[in-house]
């Protein structure tokens, strides 16, 4: 039985498609390497400077001077680049990058995204993140449903600061699949196991739901 | 500007231009362009009362860390410390004044000084926290928020390969922030593991030509093995 992360993981590398140029953001984003067809001819993009990166394969030596924006060692892949920072943003800045996944503190039902800043706890800066959420056409949140005290985490109206607003095109969570759309937040897809009356309950953002088109993960 | 002839020094005599309370633009991204040679002889040369400007802290023994630790830098300016937890202590304890900028937009205020501008205009970050501190205006019936250039005394910059005029060439996600930086400082010093006579760098393969860099110094590439500690992920 797969975990809750691979779930999430396998539903939302569905949002890949073939030929597209692909932001995976550092943590759980990252693994979505490991869950696309080995086949599929796109290029990652890591906003330190790269195009094409891929992770190293195993016994392979790590170039020092080969990293992706996590910190990682990587390597590339045939069609791949390397070009300096102010480049790499104005790739982003121009959308060219066509889809982006990234984790969150908070997501709501308009598309704002808070995922840089805790006022008082947590603040080591927003690098990459308010750029890519703001040009990127297609944003993916990878969260969990609830924080850690149990809260809703997908709420009417975000109270931390915004990374940007009106970004967040899916949000991927281990009880659901849920589009931003102009009516409000539409659940395309329940996980295995969850019904709408605990959905309801463990969320603050109000929900569309029809369920004869729900779908499952 | 250095004379061509002048230019190939050595690491001590480079940073002993450095000043008390120098502003310094620092290449890297993480590990990867960080200049460590240049950096450890300024840790050990004294200098004090710096402002640094950097992509991000590095890590807390390593690079600028060492020099965040040691007390010697007044202000940092970069995008993501998350890294380095005594310079988020520092910051948090008032020791440390910390401007942070979005990643691009910190790498756009440095090449925008490069290319001698004074500014730019922008539509990143309006409605969010960041836009509290800026000018806004109207351009062609679209809001933007003015983004002034950041210029700085010193740039400390890593290459793969150089020539003793300065011609410089980077190597994989190294070039990061160096091509930008060694533009847009007032006095560039760079380093580099390889230090060819003017020929030996094919004319395509420059990436930041030597008009803009002021001293050339070689380092042997085990100086950077901090980093390739740091950064076994």
């Amino acid at each position: 039985m797969p975990s809750d992360q691979e779930r999430m993981l396998a539903r939302a590398a569905r949002e890949i498609l073939p030929g597209q140029i692909v932001n995976l953001g550092i943590g759980l984003p990252t693994r979505l390497f490991h869950y696309m067809p080995e086949d599929l001819e796109v290029l990652v993009h890591s906003e330190n400077g790269v195009l094409g990166c891929q992770p190293l394969g195993l016994g392979v030596a790590p170039d020092y001077e080969l990293i992706d924006s996590g910190g990682a060692y990587i390597g590339t892949r045939p069609g791949a680049s390397v070009f300096d920072s102010a480049l790499s943003f104005a790739m982003i800045r121009r959308s060219r990058v066509d889809v982006t996944f990234m984790g969150a503190f908070e997501v709501d039902q308009q598309g704002n995204l808070a995922n840089w800043k805790i006022p008082g706890k947590f603040s080591p800066g927003i690098g990459g993140a308010m750029e890519l959420a703001q040009k990127v056409e297609k944003l993916v949140v990878l969260c969990s449903h609830n924080d850690k005290h149990g809260n809703p985490k997908i709420l009417k109206q975000c109270r931390l600061p915004l990374t940007a607003p009106r970004c967040v095109s899916l949000i991927v969570t281990e009880k659901a699949v849920m589009e931003v759309t102009e009516k409000g937040l539409e659940v395309i897809d329940l996980a295995d196991g969850v019904d709408v009356e605990s959905l309801r309950a463990a969320t603050e953002a109000e929900l569309i739901i029809d369920e004869s088109r729900l779908g499952r993960f | 500007m250095t004379l061509l002839n002048q230019k190939y020094t050595s690491v001590e005599d480079a940073i002993a231009m450095i000043p008390d309370g120098a502003s310094i633009m620092v290449g890297g991204f993480g590990s990867p362009g960080t200049p460590f040679a240049l950096l450890d002889e300024l840790l050990a040369q004294g200098q004090k009362g710096l402002t640094l400007i950097k992509n991000d802290a590095n890590e807390p023994d390593i690079g600028i860390g060492r020099l965040i630790r040691a007390g010697r830098v007044d202000r940092l300016i970069t995008s993501h410390i998350g890294l380095n937890r005594v310079a988020i202590e520092e910051m948090n304890q008032g020791r440390l004044a910390v401007e942070m900028y979005p990643q691009g937009l910190l790498a756009e205020k440095i090449r925008c000084a490069g290319a001698g501008h004074l500014g730019f205009l922008t539509d990143i970050g309006l409605e969010t926290e960041i836009a509290q501190q800026r000018r806004e205006l109207e351009l062609n019936g679209r809001k933007c928020a003015i983004e002034p250039a950041i210029t700085a005394d010193f740039a400390l910059i890593h290459a793969d390969v150089a020539d003793t005029y300065g011609n410089l060439a980077y190597r994989g996600t190294a070039i990061n922030f160096n091509p930008l930086m060694a533009m847009a400082a007032d006095k560039v010093i760079a380093q580099a593991f390889r230090v060819e006579s003017p020929g030996g760098l094919k004319p395509e393969a420059v990436h930041t030509p030597c008009a803009f860099v002021n001293h050339v110094v070689r380092v042997d590439p085990a100086t950077s093995e901090q980093g390739i500690r740091a950064h076994a992920v």
